[in-house]
């Protein structure tokens, strides 16, 4: 049967990415505007980019945003990569249905509740806020986007490679590391990269939970966005923008050049 | 066998008191926070629970409860009237989602295969930059003397002002949960078996026939899905109408904001977070059950 796209295909997909990707080129672009005005065309400069490196604050929290995300995202992926093992390869364990509860719960429950709830444990506790707080409640909510992009490649993975191993004299315990995580890795890697994105983009909870002396990046971005739209907002934005594309391409290409070498 | 399996649960056990401390517990902590007196102040809040003095000082904590906080908030008709609109702003949001995304997604699982893992990248991408600077790319495009306003004039019509309108926050809605509508979409569009088409095709059914009784109810997990992973955190949505709707917007995620860091009232906010989760428990379940459903079919 011709599978061809019908003429309505293609409006959807042109209406679809059009939108989805025409308000950060635009973005980007204006980001290079000579002029101090947003919406006016004064000509290519990258003067924002070197007034951007001058903003001693902006670059604070760039490092705090940094720091919280690497932490974060690795603890994130360790308890993650655990919790997926447990979901995937436990048909039954006490308080199951509650923890796979846990897990998906934070996934789809919105920011501010998570972020309030958070600060009023740190503050029953008594624990100053600041940088170990963020970094605590992000590794919280990331780890079950981490488990949750685990779960799917531990699913897929053939168990009997593990049970070979077994059944060769080798302990559950090293099959696994031997075994299962070398296969899994690349999910791994992607739960961690998908951890510390999500990280260095949070708002809301970083907002809450979050003291003097550890303001991150888009708490910075927050603040001055709601003065106005600046032309240095545009640059920092370009740089993250095309950081986290130039990771996310890289990691599919790599992908892609090992599923060709596995064919 | 046995014994092994059993030993596999064991890796739950971290992740596991991890969130019962990081997340289930805080609840625990909202939902008696919004029992407490109001007080314009920092904690602690009357009542503590002392556990030194055992049922004695349980029974004291329970009589201290009050639903004052509550009350309050049923009495308000801002409350009410916020909690209502950020249902409705989810529902009709979610609604156009899935008239934008479903043609998407179905136009992309009938590409070619390179194609489409091209086209799954383009919509993976967005998903993985900021949320607020998305938000703010909107900004700039939807204020008075924005991007849109230049093109519509370039073109002779009027300035429209957008910025601060629940329209803008439609928009907000929509452009920043595109690819949250479109993934789940797509996962079970492009799974779909085509000599099911073919097959309705020799029994005479027409294309359009064919889409309607084929097709669209073989995708219609991936319908709940979406709209579910949309609806849920949309309710509660903070970056959205603070940023692009007006001052007189009301939606639950901003007042959940304000009455905490503008008007420091932490039992208010705690009551409206345990209202938006009450409502939210019903779809969370069900989201949950599929994603379990789903991944148990993919094995």
């Amino acid at each position: 049967m011709k599978r061809g796209l019908t003429g309505f295909n293609i409006a959807a997909l042109v209406v679809g990415f059009g939108f989805l990707y025409l308000p950060i080129v635009l973005l980007v672009i204006y980001s290079f505007n000579a002029s101090r005005l947003v919406t006016v065309w004064g000509g290519f400069s990258t003067r924002w980019y070197a007034s951007l490196f001058q903003n001693q604050q902006l670059l604070d929290a760039i490092w705090v945003t940094f720091r919280v995300g690497l932490i974060s995202a690795t603890i994130a992926t360790i308890l993650g990569t655990f919790a997926a093992v447990a979901l995937v390869r436990a048909a039954r364990f006490r308080g199951r249905t509650l923890f796979s509860g846990m897990v998906f719960a934070p996934l789809v429950m919105p920011e501010v509740i998570l972020g309030l709830s958070l600060l009023l444990l740190f503050v029953s506790l008594g624990l100053p806020r600041g940088f170990w707080t963020v970094t605590v409640s992000h590794a919280t909510v990331t780890m079950c986007y981490a488990a949750v992009v685990v779960q799917a490649r531990l699913a897929a993975f053939d168990r009997q490679l593990e049970e070979a191993a077994q059944d060769l004299g080798c302990p559950p315990f090293k099959a696994f590391f031997l075994v299962t995580l070398p296969n899994i890795a690349p999910a791994v890697a992607a739960a961690w990269m998908l951890a510390f994105t999500l990280s260095l983009d949070d708002l809301v909870i970083a907002s809450f939970t979050s003291g003097p002396g550890a303001t991150t990046l888009p708490m910075r971005i927050y603040s001055q966005v709601r003065l106005g739209v600046s032309p240095e907002i545009n640059a920092v934005s370009t740089l993250l923008i095309g950081l986290v594309a130039t990771g996310v391409v890289a990691a599919y290409l790599f992908q892609m050049r090992r599923r060709k070498t596995a064919d | 066998m046995k014994a092994r399996r059993d030993r596999t649960g064991l890796a739950a056990l971290a992740p596991f008191l991890w969130l019962g401390l990081f997340f289930l517990f805080p609840f625990l902590l909202v939902a008696k926070l919004s029992l407490s007196e109001t007080a314009l102040a920092m904690p602690p809040y009357a009542p503590r629970l002392d556990w030194s003095q055992g049922m004695a000082g349980l029974r004291a904590f329970l009589a201290g409860l009050d639903f004052e906080t509550y009350a309050r908030l049923t009495s308000d008709h801002l409350y009410i009237v916020a909690y209502l609109s950020s249902l409705k702003f989810a529902a009709i949001a979610t609604f156009i989602l899935l008239l934008l995304g479903y043609p998407l997604a179905y136009a992309m699982s009938r590409c070619t295969p390179s194609v489409r893992q091209a086209l799954l990248m383009a919509v993976i991408l967005p998903f993985w930059t900021s949320f607020l600077i998305r938000v703010y790319a909107l900004i700039g495009i939807l204020k008075p003397e924005g991007l849109l306003n230049v093109a519509l004039r370039a073109i002779g019509l009027g300035p429209v002002s957008l910025l601060n309108t629940d329209t803008a926050i439609y928009i907000g809605l929509v452009y920043a949960y595109l690819p949250f509508m479109v993934l789940p979409l797509y996962a079970v569009l492009e799974r779909q078996q085509h000599d099911l088409l073919e097959a309705a095709a020799d029994l005479g059914c027409t294309p359009l026939g064919a889409f309607w009784r084929v097709t669209f109810p073989l995708s219609l997990p991936g319908v709940a899905a979406g709209s579910l992973l949309c609806f849920i955190p949309m309710v509660g949505e903070f970056v959205i109408p603070d940023l692009l709707g007006g001052s007189s917007t009301l939606m639950l995620g901003k007042t959940i904001w304000t009455e905490f860091f503008a008007n420091r009232d932490w039992p208010a906010a705690s009551a409206v977070a345990i209202a938006l989760l009450f409502t939210l428990v019903l779809p969370i379940v069900l989201y949950q059950r599929q994603q379990t459903k789903l991944m148990e079919a993919g094995r």
